[in-house]
């Protein structure tokens, strides 16, 4: 048996969660196993990543589990150099003979590359700070525990006449990165995740939250928000589309705002596609809008190194509303005379780049106040199908979805029916009168971030549908 | 392979499941990209692994490993049935599946050419050869193509007995050039946006759609449409471009016609459906002329919606969906069939690689070929606006409220083709749009287009799709109301 799959057997302890992850000094032999068997085919550099994820997600629907499943999976991608040339390859097979099938697949797609006078020799060995974000008692979560869970939420459902659907997912996943430079760096994270839609029919709401601990989250307590404004949802009246005072809670900004991560790459700034050129240092949004990318953030998860193994960098994207700075990849560095700050993808690739990890400054206002403020405005829940329908003036367009209020003289007056919205986000985030605290905010079009709820004056609704 | 799923099976079955089936996949893949006359991506990967299905208890569960020993596989069967256990503490009723015939049999999708047998250098060639006939064009400020071929092989089996291989070639190709001046971005695709063209062939694929006759044209296009006409608002007649009408096929009919989504098994995620079931058969989901089928079967094209069998081991079948306008189907599965009153299930169980349970998945869902010739149809039309080539979209979690841009439109007065306009777009709801149509291309203009990217589930799966449409003409559409800021 191949050396690689020896690790694996050894590791084969099954856990709560069906899998026990590879050690970090499992990870560090399966990198010098490729490092090994890439230098005896000729690659003159070569950089290994390694991916394993363990994950279950238990769906539930008509008050009932429907779907149940875990998966556990380890995949290499392989890059090698040869000549100024580069290219990757990427499998699942372990054992030695698999792993130099992918260094000998990576070396010829590279040879039938033209020479690349930019490739950049691999980054040696870097120092990263510590960031914790596996917790025990999440990797320990069973398909009991989760199916117990769901339960008492679809008990609620079935007591308040409604009908839930949602997921309880958990797991535990790693990545690791190793050169022939002598760069290593491995970084794990349990994550635990609850959703759930509560239908009245014909209305419906909504509420989610994740987290690395699930401890960070009760998932009754999402089930009961859920049903009491399900319950409030019912009975919508229909008003006509126009601009509205919005107040959009986490969920909603999140989801919106999350469109504009890539605008801040330096790749895309020279590939003239973001909304960026040409506004770059001048106030482009309201002076209550600051920006971070961190990933060491308290409410944030993901790796401290990038795509190339080197430490992700907090950098301020925009400051009282002045966009001043962007993220580099090495190659984005060098051509634009920068630092690099560690928010590079792997190589080889088209984009370079990407903040991963936005932090919004909130503010001291809160739903309640916001409300509280609103002589007529829309609460809005959760926005659904968001896409750009101009990238420049990055005008979106996407519907609201599970929950839209009236409030009428600072009170909820009922529910309306659902709108869409043609709204530029670069004119939305010019129209913040209040934000709440920042929150680890979770929702369907964009990944997690740390933002606040947001009352927003004059946002455009163009049209409203049957429910 | 084939010891390694009967394997699964019996490890399920001393377990306590009632019933059991097994996906192996070993998929590969190869991608390949260029921006600005540059390589971008040039990777190739491989994934193999095993997922297996059970019922125990009256509940499902479902487990998934890459560890393809006896022993990983027997671990991963036997917590498949411990999940179950686990599904059965709160399930609501048992599950019930509709019969199924068992099939020993193998089946290979039909290619001339192995895309992975193509020097790579003569790929790479062709898309470097397209990026710079795009760079020629002054104004082009970003240029971008890109190619992608897969390779799957999947093994199924059954605890009832069936046995079935299959292995599918994907090829897919696409350009597009992208001009940035004052305050506009524009861009235009050839043959479709958001990757281009796919479909179940080989390498054929890529030398049928001509890139570098169509380089030079999208890009003049692109740089055109600065200084075009903005789209104006109205309501009006409305003429879409056979690949975005194969989106609002996607989008407006067959989202909403899977039974799962219908059955509110998507509430939380994808959302759920106008299309209750009290509405088969009932209702006039467009005009007369409208006629839509779900057909995975080779007869109807090589689409990414085509097999010989679903992931649950049904055959290949056309399902009509919508008949002289009339609803007439849905998309169902084993589990789902009988709540429709059909014996068998319509065969669309689809996953995305070994790790994924399959779910209900649109096949081939294609608006029928009409009469009218593409020419006659813009010589008979007075007034109105062509669409082509979609740039965003957007419907809401019912499917009945849609909103479309496209890259590029074209005014058309007195049966001409009279000018460009920038910024296109038209909304409306799904059965209003469908019963305003009141023309169809004929086949001579009618295509299977592959959407290679419908995401759906949880977790998230992607999955090919296709749909054959023909350029349309639709009566009385909100127009332009994207760009409105009223």
């Amino acid at each position: 048996m191949k050396s690689s799959a020896k690790v694996r057997k050894a590791s084969a302890r099954q856990s709560a969660t069906g899998a026990e992850l590879l050690d970090e000094r499992q990870l560090r032999q399966m990198v010098s196993t490729v490092l090994r068997l890439a230098k005896s085919t000729g690659a003159e550099e070569t950089e290994v990543h390694i991916d394993e994820v363990a994950d279950t997600l238990t769906r539930f629907a008509n008050n009932g589990i429907h779907q149940n499943v875990a998966e556990h999976g380890v995949t290499i991608s392989i890059r090698t150099v040869l000549d100024g040339r580069t290219a990757r390859a990427t499998t699942n097979r372990l054992d030695e003979d698999s792993l130099r099938a992918a260094i000998e697949a990576s070396l010829s797609l590279a040879h039938s590359l033209p020479k690349d006078p930019l490739l950049l020799p691999m980054p040696g060995r870097q120092r990263y700070r510590r960031v914790n974000r596996f917790v025990n008692r999440t990797a320990a979560l069973t398909a009991e525990d989760r199916a117990n869970a769901v339960r008492h939420a679809c008990d609620l459902a079935i007591k308040n006449g409604q009908v839930a659907a949602g997921i309880f997912a958990g797991g535990q996943s790693q990545s690791a990165i190793g050169n022939s430079r002598g760069l290593f760096a491995a970084y794990r994270e349990t994550h635990a995740e609850f959703s759930i839609t509560m239908q009245q029919e014909p209305a419906a709401s909504w509420a989610k939250a994740n987290s690395p601990d699930a401890r960070a989250f009760d998932p009754q307590k999402l089930a009961a928000h859920a049903s009491e404004k399900a319950h409030l949802a019912a009975n919508a009246r229909e008003l006509a589309p126009g601009r509205y005072t919005v107040i959009l809670e986490p969920a909603a900004v999140l989801d919106l705002v999350g469109f504009l991560f890539y605008d801040f790459a330096a790749t895309a700034l020279r590939d003239k596609r973001s909304c960026l050129n040409d506004r770059m240092g001048k106030q482009l949004f309201g002076k209550n809008i600051t920006i971070t990318d961190d990933v060491y953030h308290p409410l944030q998860e993901g790796a401290p190194f990038d795509g190339e193994g080197l430490p992700r960098e907090r950098v301020t994207l925009v400051e009282s509303g002045i966009p001043k700075n962007l993220v580099y990849s090495r190659a984005s560095a060098k051509a634009a005379r920068k630092k690099p700050t560690g928010h590079g993808f792997a190589l080889p690739n088209e984009y370079g780049e990407a903040p991963m990890n936005l932090v919004f400054t909130g503010g001291d206002s809160s739903l309640e106040k916001m409300v509280a403020s609103t002589d007529r405005g829309l609460l809005v829940t959760r926005l659904w199908y968001i896409r750009e329908v101009d990238p420049y003036e990055k005008v979106m367009t996407g519907m609201t979805r599970d929950g839209l209020f009236l409030i009428e003289n600072g009170r909820v007056a009922g529910a309306v029916r659902n709108f869409r919205f043609n709204q530029s986000l670069i004119e939305m985030l010019k129209n913040v009168e209040l934000l709440s605290p920042a929150v680890r905010a979770t929702g369907e079009e964009a990944f997690e971030m740390v933002v606040p709820a947001m009352k927003v004056r004059d946002f455009h609704f163009s049209e409203v549908t049957k429910f | 392979m084939w010891d390694l799923c009967t394997n699964a099976l019996d490890t399920a079955r001393l377990h306590g499941a009632a019933y059991g089936d097994v996906r192996a996949m070993h998929i590969r893949q190869r991608d390949l990209t260029t921006k600005n006359g540059q390589v971008g991506t040039l990777a190739q990967s491989e994934s193999i692994g095993i997922g297996i299905r059970v019922l125990a208890n009256g509940a499902w569960g479902f487990a998934s490993t890459d560890r393809l020993t006896r022993e990983g596989v027997a671990a991963c069967a036997a917590q498949a049935v411990s999940i179950a256990k686990a599904s059965a503490l709160a399930k609501r009723g048992e599950v019930v599946m509709a019969p199924e015939e068992s099939y020993v049999d193998s089946w290979q999708s039909p290619f001339r050419k192995d895309p992975f047998e193509i020097p790579l250098e003569r790929q790479l060639a062709l898309l470097l050869a397209a990026d710079e006939e795009m760079r020629r064009v002054k104004g082009v400020t970003l240029t971008e193509t890109d190619m992608q071929f897969r390779k799957i092989d999947s093994w199924f089996a059954s605890s009832t007995g069936s046995r079935i291989h299959q292995r599918k070639v994907i090829s897919g190709c696409g350009i597009a050039a992208t001009s940035f001046h004052g305050d506009e971005i524009q861009k235009r695709s050839y043959p479709n946006s958001f990757g281009g063209q796919y479909a179940l062939q080989g390498y054929e694929l890529i030398e049928s759609l001509h890139l570098l006759k169509y380089a030079p044209i999208i890009a003049e296009e692109a740089v055109a449409l600065h200084s075009s006409l903005q789209c104006p608002e109205k309501i009006g007649t409305l003429i879409l471009g056979a690949s975005q009408l194969g989106l609002q096929i996607h989008e407006s009919i067959g989202h909403p016609i899977e039974l799962d989504r219908v059955l509110g098994q998507e509430a939380n995620f994808a959302g759920t459906s106008f299309l209750t079931l009290d509405q088969l058969n009932k209702l006039k989901y467009g005009s007369s002329i409208v006629n839509v089928v779900a057909d995975a079967r080779l007869d109807h094209g090589q689409g990414l919606g085509t097999f010989a069998y679903d992931d649950e081991g049904v055959p290949a079948q056309c399902t009509d969906i919508i008949k002289d306008g009339k609803f007439r189907g849905y998309l169902s599965n084993r589990e789902t069939a009988h709540l429709i009153g059909l014996k068998r299930s319509s065969g669309t169980m689809r996953t995305e690689s070994w790790n994924r349970l399959p779910i209900i998945r649109m096949t081939n869902v294609s608006l029928l070929p009409g009469t009218w010739d593409y020419a006659d149809l813009i010589a008979d039309t007075q007034d109105g606006i062509l669409m082509e080539t979609n740039r965003s979209w957007s419907i809401d979690d019912r499917r009945y409220q849609f909103q479309f841009s496209t890259e590029i439109g074209w005014e058309i007065k007195g049966g001409k083709k009279v000018r460009m306009l920038k910024n296109p777009s038209y909304s409306g709801i799904t059965t209003e749009f469908w019963n305003s149509c009141d023309a169809i291309c004929k086949f001579d203009h009618w295509t299977l287009w592959g959407t290679p990217n419908c995401g759906k589930g949880q977790p998230m799966q992607t999955m090919g799709t296709g749909h054959g449409a023909a350029p349309s003409r639709f009566r009385n559409v909100r127009i332009g109301t994207a760009f409105s800021n009223q």
